[in-house]
């Protein structure tokens, strides 16, 4: 008898893996775009820490320039690391994190199509107002594609490392801090060779190693990393 | 369990807490000597019987203690991830302690690489602090010791934090090669390689086989303080289990 | 097919230094209710969660069709639905999108039927109202609409009534009696008393940790 109920389920065109990611994608997105204050929080915070640079240091132009790359660098960094900690907490909140992890799906398709959307909504955006922000900070024109190919590159892997640190992290009542201290260390690599490529396209200098580098810890990330926070998302919910 | 097949008897024995709990005892007493021995004996002939650096004068010999702390410091991550690994696959509570045992000791080898860092480049470089390639690498793995054991103290199920350590410790383990890498390639980046603390290139035997026995000797060290750490682990966990209480009423 | 579909055998837990429970044995058979009782604090949920997968935090043997259930945890999840104590609904997405999302996420839920779903619990017209003007309850029915959309043969709910009126706790009780009738099982937890149903079996937890 009961095969029967198995049987009507098998018969029915089912939702894939990827109708499952678009679906994820589309969810997520909406999520964030209907909470229009909270979507626009890492953009305003990346703004506010560049602005401290000067006034912490010094206006001079030259100066600041010199320090551009490096600084718009940090700031994206913790800009990202701002926003990573709700990536999973209102699913773990509301159990749709416990649905998510009986679903018969591949864990990973849906672990990626979230930080895919984060990244969207952080990393993306960062790298799409960056240029403006560095006009700031006085960084030479040239320096321009690299910033915003090494953001583009770069990004990706801090809001999958990231998610590590938000999965391990979403039983806790008070995460945020703690992810930072998780997290911190392992962005370095991500900050060196973004904020390289940064200082080599400024001096006119070839990109193309450094972006291969950040392409190669994305692609590092994009294999281990899901499997990292699948694996941390069961611990926090079976704890 | 299902995969018990391919395993080794003594594997198993080892996932005994009260087994674990009694080979440490039995092991401790010679550790312990050995540890002391090598150490008095390192650091005496390290102090007293080793030439002074050409360069460098005296001030070298706090290799001594610097290398051997660095090393273990490396050594003991690689431990807690791999302790950590057996933990969340073969769900062996001993493996957990051991994880959880190695994260302060860990830590505090860390540091002490740090401080005689700091100490040694005083007179060499004429600060208390260089963004030396090795010494930045060692402040990050400090680091990631540091969010290990902030994790563990977070979480309050004892099995849930054991497991999501573990997670943190293997992210860690890879991380740290690429960690390495890209501090090694930063530091060229920025200065000029100037005094390394270490890998003298041609470093005579009267110089290195002190450095060696001291090495040996801290590992002796950590082996004693990790099987300390871990009887009083196991003592606190398995405290309502039977053979603890007839342990404590026999003393 | 024969033999019970879920088995549990010598199941042993323990939360915060307190057992839960030990030894506890028991199996589902298709067509079965199988309800969880006991006080507060007994353990219910946990066991509800542990039966899941979601909580490994257990000792003991659970087998999902004469198989050991890590071996086809993928088999089991595609069979399972879940309704736990957070009815899992996003209070910035209507009930059809939540509702959409859950059908990709579970092969088990009829994508096809989500109004008519909605509809039978009594969420017609809300369709492309946000969640969050929904009352308690409501959020509670668009969760339980996911029972009018599966195929899976075993239902796994935790207090599926609270919150709920009288008339929905009727409709309910229908549908589950439909999904055993059909050869389905279910286990949950309530402090309602399960009318009309005879197949009902209990297990009781407050026998099984003592202290």
């Amino acid at each position: 008898m009961a095969d029967l109920i198995t049987q009507a389920a098998s018969e029915r065109a089912q939702i894939g893996p990827g109708g499952l990611f678009v679906a994820t994608l589309r969810r997520d997105l909406m999520l964030s775009l209907r909470r229009k204050s909270e979507l626009v929080n890492p953009l305003i915070f990346f703004l506010m820490v560049i602005t401290l640079f000067p006034l912490g240091v010094s206006p001079e132009p030259g100066f600041l320039a010199q320090l551009a790359p490096g600084a718009l660098w940090v700031a994206a960094l913790l800009a990202t690391l701002l926003s990573m900690d709700s990536l999973f907490r209102t699913d773990f909140d509301d159990g749709s994190l416990e649905q998510l992890l009986l679903s018969p799906q591949p864990l990973f398709i849906v672990v990626l199509a979230k930080v895919l959307a984060h990244w969207m909504l952080s990393g993306l955006a960062l790298t799409l107002v960056a240029p403006v922000i560095a006009v700031m900070l006085f960084l030479p024109a040239e320096g321009m594609p690299g910033l915003m190919l090494s953001l583009l590159i770069g990004t990706p892997t801090l809001s999958l490392v990231g998610a590590i640190g938000a999965a391990l992290t979403v039983g806790l009542k008070r995460g945020g801090v703690l992810i930072s201290l998780l997290v911190l260390p392992l962005y370095i690599p991500v900050l060196i060779f973004g904020t390289s490529a940064v200082q080599a396209a400024v001096t006119g200098l070839p990109l193309g190693g450094y972006l291969a580098l950040l392409g190669a810890l994305l692609a590092l990330g994009l294999a281990l990393a899901p499997l990292a926070i699948g694996a941390a998302l069961r611990i926090s919910v079976s704890g | 369990m299902a995969d018990s097949k391919w395993m080794p008897r003594w594997f198993y024995q080892l996932a005994s807490p009260r087994w674990c709990y009694q080979i440490c005892g039995k092991l401790l007493p010679w550790f312990t000597v050995a540890a002391l021995a090598l150490l008095i004996g390192g650091t005496l002939w390290a102090l007293i019987f080793a030439p002074a650096d050409y360069q460098q004068g005296n001030s070298f010999r706090i290799i001594y203690l610097h290398v051997p702390s660095a090393i273990l410091a490396q050594s003991c991550y690689m431990l807690m991830a791999v302790a950590g690994a057996i933990g969340l696959i073969w769900k062996m509570k001993v493996a957990d302690m051991v994880a959880k045992a190695c994260a302060p000791i860990g830590a505090s080898l860390a540091v002490l690489a740090l401080l005689t860092g700091a100490i040694w480049g005083k007179p060499t470089w004429g600060s208390w602090w260089v963004w030396d390639a090795r010494l930045t690498s060692m402040l990050i793995l400090f680091f990631l010791y540091l969010g290990v054991m902030a994790l563990n103290s977070a979480i309050e199920s004892e099995s849930t934090a054991a497991q999501a350590t573990a997670v943190l410790a293997l992210v860690g383990l890879v991380n740290i090669p690429i960690i390495k890498y890209s501090v090694e390639w930063w530091n060229t980046l920025h200065q000029p390689a100037t005094f390394k603390l270490t890998e003298k290139p041609a470093m005579p035997a009267e110089m290195w086989v002190p450095l060696l026995v001291m090495v040996i000797g801290f590992y002796a060290f950590f082996a004693v303080t990790l099987m300390m750490r871990l009887r009083n682990e196991i003592l606190r966990r398995e405290r309502r289990a039977g053979w603890v209480k007839e342990l404590l009423l026999s003393k | 097919m024969s033999g019970p579909m879920l088995q549990v055998e010598n199941l042993f837990c323990e939360r915060d230094d307190r057992m839960l429970f030990e030894g506890l044995g028991f199996s589902v058979d298709a067509g079965e209710i199988v309800q969880i009782e006991g006080a507060n604090g007994s353990g219910k949920t946990t066991l509800l969660r542990i039966l899941s997968g979601l909580s490994r935090n257990y000792e003991g043997d659970i087998f999902w069709r004469g198989e050991p259930i890590d071996r086809v945890r993928d088999q089991f999840c595609r069979e399972l639905l879940y309704f736990g104590h957070q009815p899992g609904v996003k209070a910035l997405l209507t009930p059809e999108e939540n509702l959409r999302w859950y059908c990709a996420l579970h092969p088990s839920l009829d994508a096809s039927r989500v109004a008519e779903a909605l509809e039978q619990v009594g969420l017609a017209g809300f369709e492309d109202v946000p969640c969050h003007s929904l009352s308690a309850g409501q959020h509670r029915r668009v969760s339980l609409s996911r029972l009018y959309l599966s195929d899976a043969p075993l239902w796994i709910l935790d207090e599926p009534f609270t919150a709920i009126d009288k008339r929905g706790v009727a409709a309910k009780e229908a549908l589950i009696g439909r999904h055993i009738a059909r050869g389905g099982s279910v286990i949950l937890t309530t402090h309602q008393d399960l009318q009309g149903s005879s197949v009902v079996r209990s297990i009781n937890l407050d026998r099984q940790g003592g202290h």
